[in-house]
């Protein structure tokens, strides 16, 4: 990722979108970092992430197509995508 | 070291629900003696699992339709359509599925599962836009992956949900596909397809019904949902199965496009694969004509439902939002439901165990689907076993209600 302020700020906030988000879907509280692995760090199945991927469609006012989750293994990842998005929406 | 490593996680989850009685996913029926009853170990149970709503896996015309072809035609097809030619059976049943829809065309697959991989595969592609209901069968999300469209998922059965979504999509939103199911596998509720209807008609998209446990069960004709709302004309694409109120094995869709032709060279689930065998094709036409010709098959099966439906209901049981052919019963958490599970299998009651992320929302089901050929007095008994281990469960906080 690029060490622009304004990129790392964004991500950050993307970030802890992403975990409220999880919370939503998981009923129960996540402690994130970008590095966190969304499967094995906090246990979330396919199903799991395609409902979290959804919250975070309306929190972003954003479509997330589901083939691109194909790349995505962290929350860092997540968040990149989402920030990718953003751009060319 | 193997293979299969990656997929230890499952280990402890499996052997905990095998050590607690029977193996809920490889139960062994030792003899299947009609639409409604099987033998295990010894025992007699009542078929509640099995998805066969008209009961006409034992009616003699289609055994003896089935019979017949085979020694005419013998076993096997021995390979695809496209390779080893149509027989003519194959052409008959696509004729009489497209007559009985009122549409211009119909194509039969091997699977119901593989219908769906044929025939959204075959509809969009890389760069076309999927939009689907977020309960939708894994052969829809499968298809999806086949298709490599870009897929968008909408909360279950909402349309203004859909619509919310395909705004987002703001141009892409025209030409899209949409998909939905007449009737939902695990908790028996149907789509609001009229408001669908109305949605997909503003945006521009197209529409895709699976009406795999809706055929046959729902609208005056048995032509399912669709036909119910009476929304057909701006349902484009109908796909459905052969293995449940048809009692066989196969899937189809129809359709009144115009290049439907293409779609036997461009689906490889379709064309890659062995078209059915003559007996399968035989039976379930015969089946599709018991189908059209004995409305009171579906009067019997709605009477069935209530049954269950209400009895469940009043018992005090968490169950779904209407009565419908499948009644789901939502467990408290996974160990009460396979202990249930297999109480009710010693009770000589079989239904299906149905555990996340198979199951809408997290919830463990038990989840039963009733035929025409059920007796009220079998119903009655499965009612019985249901309350005598509820209380025994503690699921049933209430006394006993009379019975009206």
């Amino acid at each position: 990722m690029g060490g622009s302020p304004m990129v790392e700020l964004a991500t950050d906030l993307t970030v802890r979108e992403v975990a409220r988000a999880a919370e939503t879907v998981l009923g129960r509280s996540v402690q994130v970092t970008p590095d966190t692995d969304i499967a094995r760090d906090l246990a979330v199945d396919s199903l799991a992430l395609m409902n979290i991927v959804m919250e975070l469609e309306d929190r972003f006012d954003l479509s997330i197509p589901l083939d691109r989750l194909a790349t995505v293994q962290t929350v860092g990842d997540l968040s990149d995508l989402i920030n990718k998005l953003r751009v060319k929406a | 070291m193997g293979l299969l490593d990656k997929h230890l996680g499952y280990r402890a989850p499996l052997d905990g629900i095998r050590a607690a009685g029977v193996d809920p996913f490889a139960v062994r029926f030792d003899a299947v003696t009609s639409p409604t009853e099987g033998e295990l170990d010894g025992k007699q149970v009542i078929l509640l699992g099995t998805n066969n709503y008209l009961g006409l896996t034992f009616d003699p015309d289609c055994i003896e339709a089935s019979a017949e072809a085979v020694r005419k035609w013998g076993t096997g097809t021995t390979g695809s359509r496209f390779a080893n030619g149509t027989f003519a059976g194959h052409a008959e049943l696509e004729t009489s599925l497209a007559r009985f829809y009122g549409r211009k065309n119909a194509m039969v697959f091997t699977t119901g599962y593989q219908a769906n991989l044929g025939v959204i595969s075959g509809l969009v592609g890389r760069g076309d836009h999927l939009i689907l209901d977020a309960d939708s069968h894994a052969s829809i999300y499968d298809a999806a992956r086949l298709s490599q469209a870009e897929v968008i998922r909408f909360r279950h059965n909402d349309p203004e949900d859909l619509y919310k979504r395909l705004r987002r999509m703001g141009d892409q939103a025209k030409g899209s596909l949409i998909v939905v199911e007449g009737i939902y596998s695990m908790m028996g509720d149907v789509a609001p397809l009229k408001e669908m209807v109305a949605v997909k008609k503003e945006m521009g998209a197209y529409l895709l019904v699976d009406e795999a446990h809706s055929m046959g069960v729902l609208g005056d004709k048995g032509r399912g949902l669709a036909e119910m709302c009476g929304v057909e004309e701006d349902v484009d694409y109908i796909v459905g199965t052969f293995s449940k109120s048809l009692g066989a094995v196969g899937g189809f869709l129809v359709s009144d496009e115009d290049n439907f032709d293409l779609l036997r060279i461009v689906s490889r689930p379709y064309m890659f694969t062995a078209s059915l065998p003559p007996a399968v094709i035989a039976s379930t036409l015969m089946a599709l004509k018991r189908l059209e010709a004995d409305s009171g098959l579906r009067v019997q099966l709605q009477a069935n439902a209530d049954q269950l439906w209400n009895g469940l209901r009043d018992m005090g049981f968490a169950v779904g939002p209407h009565a419908s052919p499948i009644t789901a019963v939502v467990m408290p958490d996974q160990a009460m439901a396979v202990t249930m599970w297999n109480a009710l299998l010693q009770n000589g009651v079989y239904l299906n165990l149905a555990i996340p992320p198979a199951t809408p929302d997290n919830r463990p089901l038990l989840r039963s689907s009733v035929s025409a050929a059920h007796t009220s007095a079998q119903i009655d008994t499965v009612l019985s076993v249901f309350e005598q281990l509820g209380q025994e469960f503690g699921l049933l906080k209430r006394p006993r209600r009379a019975s009206a």
